[in-house]
């Protein structure tokens, strides 16, 4: 990819205080520590990692969610961390989230054509029909049958949910959607068809993505670059098909082993190696 | 105690389910959840259940074990038989000896099936002194064998934790724990690694897998990854809205797909391992499956399937789960071999 640098983070850090799960009273969680990455025009950068790495954290830093402990965040050249409040707000048109779960994060007493005209009514663009123009061509844009805007999320599919989600993410054109775990609560089928379209969109409008998602599998499917996040850090950065067939970090092969794929001899044969390692552990112990 | 032991060698499946039917009763009316699902399992074998969200794996279950909301759900048709002992017609308190004895289960989020008020011990020892009738010591002692079964490092010493001490990962064991703490000769395990992350699950599937042959005990596991399946089912049973569709030993299933659902779950996967994987185009499977209120009188699949045309039965028709290869059955119009066959034929 040779587009322009269009994120740039840097030193990127976040520290709790504070107790959750393990750590005792006190101790600062590391929760993203010493971070740095580009994502550039119109490219996919997947970050992957295990609960708890620190991707959600990541992604609600660079969106100015989270007040990052230390660090850069340079969108289009303008650094986010120290940006002023006017400033930020006309940043985050152009920066947009799809969260991961299609059911809590749409309101639902809105219908959906409020929800997607949410956006465009903060930042007053348009009048009443230009906006219900622009909603219906982005539920069009979304594989959302525009007849249905006036419908209720609880009427739609999770699938349709998260279809609705990213056409609220899209209304005020943005150059950059960071997306949490976008496809993780939906069932196969549905999931191949949320990344077909987000690899669809990314084509018709050279959006860029963050993608932060658990599944190796999932990331792979859209990712031009990976990042491997664990414990806060990046162990890992490159070229997607270069990390998933020649991985250089020992966990990033860790990782990669222990996905089940659906071939029962491969699985089986990748047990008895497991079992061997284990036992030759215990002998040599 | 010893009559069940002995009766296993006999041609009797430790586990037969025949025309099971469970219904939810709602204003909206009757949900179809399990919809006519036979099938028998055997001592020492792993049969896995598949399927996407909603389609029945865990009502199903729950019907086996008796565990339904009472009011809200009811078995309305068919048969449970453990052992060649009729499930569905006994009482409560027969159920209850028949759970964590005979018949044992492992859900899918270990914190909430772990009482969080209850030392990791008491709630290991439960089992053992209800349906053991072990003393407090022997419980004890036991239950410091079977966190070390489970590998728990330093067992002893954790004995006296409580469950928000532990990880996922040592919960789930845990729970594994309580579930053999009998030796039970079925143990029914839904989505038991769903909630855990990638390298955690690898190794409570092989800690499953291990205690699964050295017990010989039956598993059955529900699960929507067919990576998980590929890993541990010895047969497979593919459900889609309430039904049986597909139901083939393991090798076969992978090898041969036969349902048109199977064969396009399988292609949706985005894969890890496949040089140029990257950005690939997913063979998406349009709409999705219908529901289960009225669910239709025809093939369920029809509407989402590419060899569903106007005029074939799909549309008229419910398909029976029929023998297309040996042991491979199949419930649909369409099965991959005989549109081979077909188009052989027309070439
Ligand atoms: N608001 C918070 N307060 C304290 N700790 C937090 C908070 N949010 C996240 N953490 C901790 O930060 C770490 C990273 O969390 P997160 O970014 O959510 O990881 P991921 O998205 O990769 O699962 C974890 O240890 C988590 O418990
Ligand atoms: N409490 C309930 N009331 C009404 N319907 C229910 C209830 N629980 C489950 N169902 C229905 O039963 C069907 C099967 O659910 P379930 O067995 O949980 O699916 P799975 O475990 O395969 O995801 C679903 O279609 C669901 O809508
Ligand atoms: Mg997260
Ligand atoms: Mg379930």
């Amino acid at each position: 990819m040779s587009g322009n640098v269009l994120l740039e983070v840097e030193g990127l850090t976040k520290h709790f205080q504070g107790r959750r799960g393990f750590r005792r009273q006190g101790e600062a969680v590391r929760a993203v520590d010493d971070v740095s990455f580009v994502v550039r025009e119109g490219e996919t950068l997947g970050l992957v990692g295990e609960s708890g790495s620190g991707k959600s954290t990541t992604g609600y830093c660079v969106l100015q969610l989270l007040k990052p402990t230390a660090g850069s965040v340079r969108f289009q050249g303008q650094e986010l961390t120290s940006a002023p409040r006017a400033e930020l707000r006309a940043a985050r048109r152009e920066l947009q989230i799809v969260f991961q779960d299609p059911y809590s994060s749409l309101d639902p007493r809105q219908t959906v054509e409020q929800i997607v005209a949410d956006p465009l009514e903060i930042h007053r663009i348009g009048d009443r029909a230009s906006r219900r123009r622009r909603v219906h061509e982005l539920l069009d844009l979304v594989g959302i049958d525009p007849a249905f805007a006036s419908r209720y999320p609880h009427e739609f599919s999770g699938g349709q949910r998260q279809r609705v989600g990213i056409a609220r993410s899209l209304a005020l054109d943005p150059k950059l959607l960071i997306c949490d775990e976008p496809v993780s609560a939906l069932d196969v089928s549905i999931q191949a068809q949320i990344l077909n379209l987000m690899n669809e969109l990314q084509r018709e409008l050279g959006l860029a993505y963050l993608f932060i998602a658990h599944d190796l599998a999932v990331v792979r499917a859209v990712s031009d670059r990976i990042a491997v996040m664990r414990n806060g850090k990046i162990l890992e950065e490159g070229d997607a098909e270069e990390v998933y067939v020649r991985p250089q970090h020992p966990y990033t092969k860790a990782l990669l082993a222990a996905v089940p794929v659906a071939d029962p001899r491969r699985m089986r044969a990748e047990r008895e190696r497991r079992r061997s390692t284990r036992a030759a552990a215990g002998a040599g112990a | 105690m010893n009559a069940v032991q002995s009766s296993t060698v006999s041609a009797v499946p430790l586990l037969e389910v025949d025309g099971l039917r469970t219904q939810f009763f709602t204003p909206a009316g009757r949900v179809h959840a399990v919809d006519g699902v036979s099938f028998t399992l055997d001592q020492g074998r792993v049969l896995g259940v598949v399927g996407e969200s909603g389609c029945g794996k865990s009502v199903m279950a729950l019907s086996l074990l008796g565990l339904l909301p009472p009011r809200q759900a009811a078995i309305v048709a068919g048969h449970v038989r453990y052992d060649g002992r009729e499930l569905t017609t006994l009482g409560r308190r027969q159920l209850e000896d028949v759970r964590g004895r005979e018949i044992a289960m492992v859900f899918q989020d270990p914190m909430t099936s772990l009482n969080p008020t209850l030392s990791i011990g008491d709630q290991l020892m439960e089992p053992l002194r209800r349906h053991l009738d072990l003393s407090r010591q022997a419980a004890r002692r036991r239950a410091i064998e079977l966190l070390e079964e489970v590998e728990i490092a330093g067992a002893a010493t954790r004995l006296d934790d409580y469950p928000h001490n532990y990880s996922g990962g040592m919960r789930q064991r845990v729970m594994i724990a309580i579930a053999v703490a009998c030796r039970p000769k079925l143990l029914i395990a839904d989505e038991p690694t769903t909630a855990l992350d990638v390298t955690v699950q690898a190794s409570v599937l092989d800690l499953l897998h291990d205690l699964q042959q050295e017990y010989e005990m039956a598993l059955l596991l529900i699960t929507h990854d067919m990576g998980v399946i590929a890993e541990m089912a010895d047969d497979v049973l593919v459900m889609y809205a309430g039904q049986v569709v597909e139901h083939a030993p393991a090798l076969e299933l992978f090898d041969h797909p036969e349902h048109p659902y199977t064969e396009a779950l399988l292609a949706a996967l985005p894969q890890v391992d496949v040089v140029g994987a990257h950005k690939q185009h997913l063979a998406a499977i349009p709409g999705r499956p219908p529901s289960l209120l009225q669910p239709p009188a025809v093939c369920r699949f029809a509407a989402r399937c590419p060899y569903a045309e106007q005029d074939d039965p799909c549309t008229s028709q419910m398909p029976e789960l029929r023998e297309v290869r040996p042991s491979h059955f199949v419930r649909t119009f369409h099965p991959a071999i005989e549109r081979v066959a077909a188009a052989g034929v027309s070439a």
